[in-house]
Parts: C-alpha cells; sequence; structure tokens
C-alpha cells in the first residue's frame, strides 16, 4: 500500500503543517513516511506545497507525479494540480476560496468550506486543520485518534490552548462529512 | 525530521561544537538549526560568515584547534569553499562538508541534481588529493553518515564530505538519531594548535618549497589514501541473485531507481542494484567482481554522466554499460524510470 | 659576565632568511620579546600569511598554524573562537590583508573577534617579486605599476587601518614603522598593547607596521628608511587610529 498526498495553497494557509501532520500521524501508526515540502523561490508568492507519501513499505521516491489525493485550498492549487490527481483519485478542496471546480468526470470532489467553518470557532486560524479532519475521515489513511495524538505532540508542548483549538478544528472537518 | 535538521542534529550528537557557514538554499535548514542547537550546548560557537570562502577558513582554524567542526552549502558554495578544502587536505585536518547540491552549472537553480560528484571525488580544488565522500539516500542514512563522518575525519585527518541534494535536505522522514558522544571521550589528537605548554611548540603547514620534502608529503598521503580505499569502501546491493542487468545509481537516484526495480521485477524482469554509498572510495571491486555473473550494467545519475566514468573504470571492459541521466534538477519517477531500464531490458533480449 | 643581549626564547636558534634591510627580521624579534615578556609562550598560536613571512613558524617557537592568502582574520576567528582563553594573533602582509583578505579582514573586526593582526605595510608584493599592492602609493613604481602608480590606471591605494577604525567591533588600531630605534620601541609598546587589549577581552586589535623593503623598492638600507620618513608617512601617518580602553597611559 503507498498513499501520496499533495497539499497545495498559498504560503501561511499552513499548507506545509497539514502535510507534517499526516506525516508524524503516518508515523506514530509505524508506517513509512516521507514529507516534502516546496521550498525556495517556488514558496515566495506563490502557491506551497507539501507531497506526503505513506506506505507500509520502503518508500522510493518522497514524489507523486500521480498522487492519489489532493488537498486544495486555493484557486491557483486547483489548476496546477486538478490534472495531476490519479484517475479515481479524491480532491478536497477548500470551497470557501476555490470558485470553479475540477473539469475532469473521473474524480471524486469532497467541498469543504474551510473558512467560513473556522469562522465559528474562536480561533479562526485554523482552516488547514479542518480540511485535515475531512480528509481523515474520508480517506482513513490515518485514524482520528492517531491524528488527535499527532496534534498534540505537536503543538500541546508550546500551549494547551492552541492544540485544544486545533483538536475542535479537526473534530469540525471531521464531522463536517458524512 | 527534515533532512536538513538531521545533519545539523547528528553532527552535534557526534561532537561537532563549532559552524561556520553561510546561507544558500536548499541547505538553510542547517544553519538555522545550528544557530540554535549551539546556542545551548557548552562550548558550542555558531558564526554566520560573511563568505563561503571565510566559512571553510573557520573552519581550519577550529579545526587546527583540536574542534569537531562543520560546514554546509551548495553547489555555487561549495566551489568557493574548495580553496579550503584543497588546504584542508594539505594541511591534514579532519572536517566535515555538507553539500546539499542543486542544479547547475554556475547559479543553475535550487531543485535536487547529482552534478557535483565530480568536483566532490576528485577533490575539487587544487592539488593532487582526494575527500572521502559519502552518499546518503535518506533521512536515517543522513543521520548515520554524518555521524560516522566525524570518526573518520578524525581517524585519517582529512575532510569528510557529505554529497546530498536538494529534496534530500528538504524531505522529512522519521529517523532515530545515534546517541551524544562525550566530547572528553573522544581520542587525544597529539597534533593540535593550543599553545606550548609544557611540550615543544607545534606547526602546521602546507608550504613545502622543497619538491623531494613536498613529493613525500603527496606519497603520505596516497599511502593514506589507499588504506581509506582498503577499509573505508562501502556500498549496498539489492536484487542480486539472479540478477541478468544491474543498475548502478547513488543517492536518492538509487532510492527512486531501487523502486522502479520493484516494479520490474513483479514483471518478471531480473534486474539488481548496486549502490556506492561512499563515492570515494568508489566500490570499484565489488562493481567488478559483479562480472562474474552479470555482463549489462544501466548507470543512472540525476546529471549527464560523472559516476558513469567510474563504472567504465572498473568495469575494465568487462560488461556493457549503458547510462540514462537526468541533470538540471529533473526527478524522475519509479515508474518512469522504470520505463527507461524496462526498454533497454528488452532491447538487450534479457528476458 | 652579564648577558646583556639575547635570542629571545620564544624564538628558535634559525638565521632569518629576509632580505638585508627587510622589516620582517626587526618585527620577529620584538615579537618575540613581547611574548617572552608578557609571559605568552605557551599560550600563544600565531597565524603566518602567504608571502614573505610564510615561513615565520622556522623562527617562532610557539604553535603556529598556515594561512591560505587573505584568510588569515577567517582562520584565527575559528581558532579563537575553538578556545577563547588561548592569545591568537595574525602575521599579514598588505596583499594579503588589504587586498585578497580585505572582507574577512574587515568582516572580523566588525564582529570584534578577540584576536591581534600585525600587519605589515610594505607597499609591494615581496615575494612574488615587487608587483604593486593595494598600499603602493601614487606615482611609486613597481613590476606591475612601471611609470608609477597612476590614480587613473591603478585606482587609489587602500587605507585599510582607518577602516577598521571605523568599524564597531574593534578595539584598538595604531600604525607604527620599523624605520628607527625610536619608531622599533614605539612599535613593541604597541604590540604589547595589542596582545593586552586581546587578553582583556576588549575586541580586535591590529598594530599596522610600515617597514622598508629595500630589494624590491630598489633602495639602500638607509634609503628605505628615509623614505618612509618622508613619504610614505605623508600617505600612511603614524599614530593611534582608534582605542577603546581609555586613556590608560602604556604601562610597557
Amino acid at each position: 500500500m503507498v498513499i501520496k498526498t499533495i497539499f497545495s495553497g498559498f504560503g501561511g494557509q499552513g499548507v506545509i503543517m497539514m502535510g507534517y501532520l499526516l506525516a508524524t500521524a503516518g508515523m506514530y501508526e509505524e508506517k513509512h513516511v516521507t514529507c516534502l515540502p516546496s521550498y525556495g523561490a517556488e514558496v515566495r508568492g506563490g502557491t506551497a506545497n507539501c507531497t506526503v507519501v505513506i506506505s507500509s513499505e520502503e518508500i522510493a521516491s518522497p514524489v507523486a507525479s500521480e498522487p492519489e489525493y489532493a488537498v486544495l485550498m486555493n484557486n491557483p492549487s486547483l489548476f496546477r494540480f486538478q490534472n495531476q490527481v490519479q484517475s479515481g483519485g479524491t480532491i478536497f478542496l477548500n470551497s470557501s476560496m476555490i470558485e470553479s471546480r475540477p473539469i475532469r468526470g473521473d474524480l471524486e470532489i469532497y467541498e469543504i468550506p474551510a473558512n467560513d467553518l473556522a469562522k465559528q470557532l474562536p480561533n479562526n486560524k485554523v482552516s488547514n486543520i479542518i480540511m485535515l479532519g475531512a480528509f481523515i475521515k474520508k480517506t482513513e489513511v490515518v485514524s482520528l485518534d492517531t491524528m488527535t495524538h499527532a496534534l498534540r505532540e505537536t503543538f500541546g508542548h508550546k500551549n494547551p490552548t492552541i492544540f485544544k483549538s486545533n483538536k475542535t478544528a479537526l473534530l469540525l472537518g471531521y464531522d463536517y462529512l458524512k | 525530521m527534515r533532512g536538513n535538521h538531521v545533519v545539523a542534529e547528528a553532527a552535534v550528537r557526534a561532537g561537532c561544537r563549532f559552524y561556520f557557514g553561510y546561507p544558500i538554499t536548499p541547505q538553510n535548514e542547517v544553519p538555522e538549526y545550528m544557530s540554535e542547537r549551539l546556542s545551548k550546548v557548552e562550548g558550542g560557537v555558531f558564526i554566520q560568515a560573511e563568505s563561503e570562502v571565510a566559512s571553510i577558513h573557520m573552519v581550519i582554524g577550529a579545526s587546527m584547534a583540536g574542534g569537531r567542526v562543520m560546514t554546509s552549502s551548495s553547489g555555487p558554495g561549495i566551489s568557493l569553499k574548495q580553496e579550503g578544502i584543497s588546504f584542508l587536505s594539505a594541511l591534514e585536518l579532519p572536517a566535515v562538508i555538507v553539500n546539499m547540491s542543486r542544479g547547475g552549472p554556475g547559479l543553475g537553480n535550487i531543485a535536487p541534481s547529482q552534478s557535483d560528484y565530480f568536483q566532490a571525488t576528485r577533490g575539487g580544488g587544487h592539488g593532487d588529493y582526494r575527500n572521502i565522500v559519502l552518499a546518503p539516500n535518506s533521512c536515517q542514512e543522513l543521520a548515520n553518515l554524518t555521524y560516522e563522518a566525524f570518526n573518520l575525519a578524525d581517524k585519517y585527518r582529512t575532510p569528510v564530505i557529505i554529497l546530498g541534494d536538494g529534496m534530500l535536505g528538504q524531505m522529512m522522514e522519521p529517523v532515530e538519531l545515534p546517541p551524544e558522544v562525550q566530547i572528553k571521550k573522544l581520542p587525544h589528537k597529539d597534533w593540535t594548535l593550543t599553545g606550548a605548554k609544557g611540550r615543544p611548540s607545534r606547526f602546521i603547514r602546507s608550504l613545502i618549497l622543497d619538491p623531494f620534502e613536498e613529493e613525500e608529503h603527496n606519497w603520505k598521503l596516497m599511502r593514506k589514501y589507499e588504506r581509506i580505499i582498503k577499509d573505508e569502501t562501502r556500498w549496498e546491493t539489492s536484487f542480486m541473485d539472479d540478477a541478468k542487468l544491474v543498475v548502478v545509481a547513488f543517492g536518492i537516484a538509487a532510492r527512486i531507481a531501487k523502486g522502479a526495480i520493484k516494479r520490474m521485477r513483479e514483471e518478471g524482469q531480473k534486474v539488481g542494484l548496486i549502490r556506492p554509498i561512499s563515492l570515494w572510495p568508489f566500490p570499484q571491486k565489488a562493481i567488478k567482481e559483479l562480472t562474474k555473473k552479470v555482463k549489462h550494467f544501466f548507470v543512472f545519475e540525476m546529471n549527464m554522466g560523472q559516476m558513469l566514468e567510474d563504472v567504465k573504470l572498473a568495469l575494465e571492459g568487462n560488461g556493457e554499460v549503458h547510462f540514462y541521466g537526468r541533470p538540471g534538477g529533473i526527478i524522475l519517477t519509479p515508474l518512469e524510470i522504470s520505463r527507461v531500464i524496462s526498454s533497454y531490458y528488452y532491447q538487450k533480449r534479457l528476458g | 659576565m652579564r648577558r646583556v643581549f639575547s635570542r629571545p626564547k620564544s624564538l628558535k636558534k634559525t638565521p632569518f632568511h629576509y632580505c638585508p634591510g627587510c622589516g620582517h627580521s626587526i618585527l620577529h624579534r620584538i615579537i618575540g620579546e613581547v611574548i617572552d615578556e608578557m609571559n605568552l609562550q605557551e599560550k600563544i598560536i600565531g597565524i603566518p600569511p602567504a608571502g614573505c613571512a610564510v615561513l615565520a613558524y622556522f623562527y617562532f617557537d610557539i604553535d603556529m598554524g598556515e594561512a591560505s592568502h587573505g584568510r588569515a582574520a577567517a582562520l584565527a576567528t575559528g581558532m579563537k573562537r575553538a578556545q577563547p582563553d588561548k592569545v591568537v594573533f595574525t602575521y599579514q602582509g598588505d596583499g594579503d590583508i588589504a587586498a585578497i583578505g580585505t572582507a574577512e579582514t574587515i568582516h572580523a573586526a566588525a564582529r570584534g573577534e578577540n584576536f591581534t593582526t600585525i600587519f605589515v605595510n610594505n607597499g609591494v608584493y615581496g615575494m612574488t617579486g615587487g608587483q604593486m599592492a593595494p598600499t603602493t602609493i601614487l606615482g611609486q613604481s613597481t613590476t606591475t605599476s612601471p611609470g608609477g602608480r597612476k590614480e587613473r590606471r591603478d585606482g587609489f591605494p587602500i587605507n585599510l587601518s582607518e577602516m577598521l577604525a571605523v568599524a564597531k567591533g574593534s578595539a584598538y588600531i595604531e600604525r607604527t614603522a620599523v624605520n628607527s630605534p625610536a619608531n622599533i620601541l614605539k612599535t613593541k609598546k604597541a604590540i604589547a598593547k595589542a596582545f593586552r587589549v586581546q587578553l582583556e577581552g576588549h575586541g580586535f586589535s591590529l598594530v599596522e607596521v610600515l617597514s622598508p623593503c629595500p630589494t624590491n623598492w630598489k633602495m639602500d638600507t638607509l634609503e628605505a628608511c628615509k623614505w618612509i620618513d618622508e613619504v610614505m608617512t605623508l600617505h600612511f601617518p603614524l599614530g593611534v587610529l582608534k582605542d577603546i580602553t581609555g586613556a590608560k597611559k602604556d604601562g610597557h
């Protein structure tokens, strides 16, 4: 089993953090993981993206030419990655920010109004975590428990309230998709 | 952990207390990590130098003083450091130099590439010398080899180069970090410049005007290099049992090739892999040895064919060599490279 | 019999190879004297340059580590940071410090690196045969400024010490000469002061020494010493350029 996921959005939308959390959670489930963020001049002002590979065996390449999943946070990301996702793959799109829809008919699409959902929360800078919640609900790449654990390990030692607000966001996204 | 952070943390655990560097993508996380980490260890020194040239000479200074010391850079920066690397070799000083290489020549780009193979393995600077060059292919190996590099550098009093690439520096993988060494327990160095207290004064120099003396110095280095070739050549083979075609690749390219070979094996193609881990010393004997069973070799590199020359030299005409390279920072997927290898496999009627 | 004059113990029993009338021999000796008098032989490390003084490690009986051309300040930075309790000095010529090593030197001074530089200014590249140096003064003939240095063709000389005095991290900068007994004594005092500035941890210290090179200047020794007084000091005036340690009188 090899699952490749691309996360993409504007710099500052927490794209790298989504990838990092998914890779961390995969690691806790004792899978092989790689996480490759875009870097350098590429990320200045443009889209930032991050590729996560989770596998039951040794990973050959951290680059995914045909990912199973894409989590897209803004319009440019949709244009850049909609044609890369493999046939039968799934796109999770942040419908608060993305007006267009993929023209391909062979993909499963989930729309999550992440920014609007985030506005319901006291800390509204968590749209990425909402997307992540919806993502793990549908893909079951990692369990909700493991992801919560990854959140705690990543944020808990800095500030318990940040962990709490992220956990709320994760659940909100998780429960948003039925 | 991110590859660049892994290098830095492994270095500190190996006893590195001195880091001198200069920013260049895609290795900036090394100096960033070091600036924070070394400020928290006793005796730790971090300096962001005014240039790569200055940083490598700061390395020389700290190495003369007996410290475990490291610098890191990428392509263009490593070119600037060559002056100091030549001096490190001549002065017989240990140091670890990390190259997270990028596309070249010139400024090139910041995408991962293997175009600095010649520069690393041929010495790179002026004069007749070699560097130990280690080429990891994962974050875990990055940790292990960086750690080991400090031991090799001290053991042979020679610079050791870690030749990674932009992808290895940027990617994150789970890593088991090596234990922290106790600096006081490291082997004593009897050549350092620490002030001539209770002993005759010492000097370390590379200017040897007498040609006979200089020749002897060169032979001395050569004898050392021969010891290194004998004892420190590293490589790894996989899928070799019944292989009819052997892929030769290093670093991240070898990892991608391995993924390709797995696919090909599933389709019944008998392809094996040899991955040089030390690029100098190059596993010449190991490759020559393979020709007893295999006649076809496929060299895959993310450049225009540099290690290829070493493979040909190793084969000494025994066996047919085919090369496929992608320079400029292109990263092939296992699927893409498997198609290329596969077509060669059938072309040669191996299956 | 009372011995009134002998070789400093921090110098080896090796005769100098320097040309007759060269300032290096004098400077080596007074540095040796200062090391002896300040009892530094067991804790000092010298960084000789590329250039005429590259063989300094044959003369000084102290630990010495050779630097590549121009990089002494970087090497000294690494050396001193690795062992802050030691005394570190570089010994550099004008080409070394003011041309190829300008960046290393200025940045070491700006960072306030706590080592000492002895900057020997004789206005030519001595070892390579008398080419124009960054400190060759206007009108001075060298093998690469035939007919005398011209500003249009060769550019102006650099007053490096003045530039270094501007750097926030430099603590003590003085320019002296070794062309007369009085100046030699002043140079010795300046070097002792520079080492003291380092021992007290004030930051970067430098003594620029105008030094005769009769061979490449194509003069005899006396002419060369006179030329320093009459011509060179007009462009490179002697004196303290910076001293942040206060007006403490030198007690040396």
